[in-house]
């Protein structure tokens, strides 16, 4: 396991490339989904106060 | 029944469309992610090559390799959609465009990253001025400039045309990436990519590469998708559908 780890000495290098391009599509599919939900939420918004609007 | 293209170019129907696809791609690229992992990590060799031996940073290749190519399929990508929407005029078109860029420029960055992180052990350098280093560094920023130019205008129907003939004439870039290898003065510059071709790498290496690579590609229909669904919401905000749609996303 350690020396799965260690890299041949090189782990700084190798897991550094697999950790960013880990972490920047990660962040990508969070950062997506909350985009998706907020502007539901506000699109929702918008449609119930011109709903509110019309029945008054 | 005869199938019509043109019925999903309407936003509105590739917009159920693609939600029904997104979890399909994204349970790809990770089953194929994985695969090419540990392919990539536990059935290839340390080391490569006799006497100066590429050591155990050349796995950094299949996360390196898989990405550079999705930066420039995916700027293909981009620029076909922008000819499509100027010669077509589909609303659908310019939004695909706008959707694939981010996931391009991601990608992009990945692959100079993890470029110069090999580069560092192997060549004794973090980052040198060679033909296809330099010219992958311009497409990251004719992403950049791409995303730039459409966020900087209002009106959505001109940013997309305009936008869209950046890109295509940045398409330029890509051909010079793929062929910068072979530099035309040796003693001018030294062209660090060599020619390869399939049969000289290792089989596991390259069914590794080739996995990673087919991963990322799932995972970049996934995110365009998801992407494309935030556009057209945004775009197509209180018509009769959208208001529909709201409805019955409130309701699961």
């Amino acid at each position: 396991m350690m020396e799965f780890l260690s890299q041949g000495g090189y782990a700084f290098y190798v897991w550094s490339c697999y950790g960013l391009g880990a972490v920047l599509l990660v962040a990508e599919i969070i950062a997506l989904r909350r985009h998706q939900r907020t502007i539901v939420a506000q699109l929702g918004r918008l449609k119930r106060m011109r709903e509110a609007e019309v029945s008054q | 029944m005869k199938f019509h293209w043109f019925h999903f170019s309407s936003p509105a129907t590739f917009y159920g469309l693609a939600g029904r696809m997104i979890p399909w791609f994204l349970a790809l690229a990770l089953v194929t992610g994985v695969v090419a992992l540990y392919w990539g990590f536990f059935e290839t060799p340390d080391q490569l090559g006799g006497s100066n031996p590429q050591k155990e940073y050349y796995r950094i290749i299949f996360v390196h390799v898989g990405s550079a190519w999705m930066s420039m399929w995916l700027y293909l990508v981009l620029a076909g959609w922008s000819a499509f929407g100027l010669v077509f005029n589909t609303r659908l078109s310019y939004m695909m465009a706008v959707s694939v860029a981010p996931t391009g420029a991601i990608f992009t960055f990945l692959a100079l990253f993890t470029g110069s992180f090999w580069g560092r052990p192997s060549w004794g350098t973090w980052w040198d001025w060679d033909p296809r280093l330099t010219s992958e560094l311009i497409l990251f920023f004719l992403y950049v400039g791409y995303l730039a130019l459409h966020s900087a205008i209002d009106d959505a129907r001109r940013a997309d045309r305009a936008s869209a003939l950046l890109a295509i004439v940045g398409l330029v870039c890509v051909p010079i990436i793929f062929w910068s290898i072979n530099c035309p003065d040796p003693n001018q510059c030294a062209a660090l990519h060599q020619r390869s071709s399939m049969g000289s790498i290792d089989g596991n290496i390259l069914f590794a590469m080739l996995a990673l690579t087919f991963s990322f590609w799932m995972y970049s229909f996934a995110t365009s998708f998801m992407r494309v669904r935030r556009i057209i919401l945004e775009r197509e905000a209180g018509t009769t559908w959208v208001n529909e749609q709201l409805e019955r996303e409130a309701q699961t």
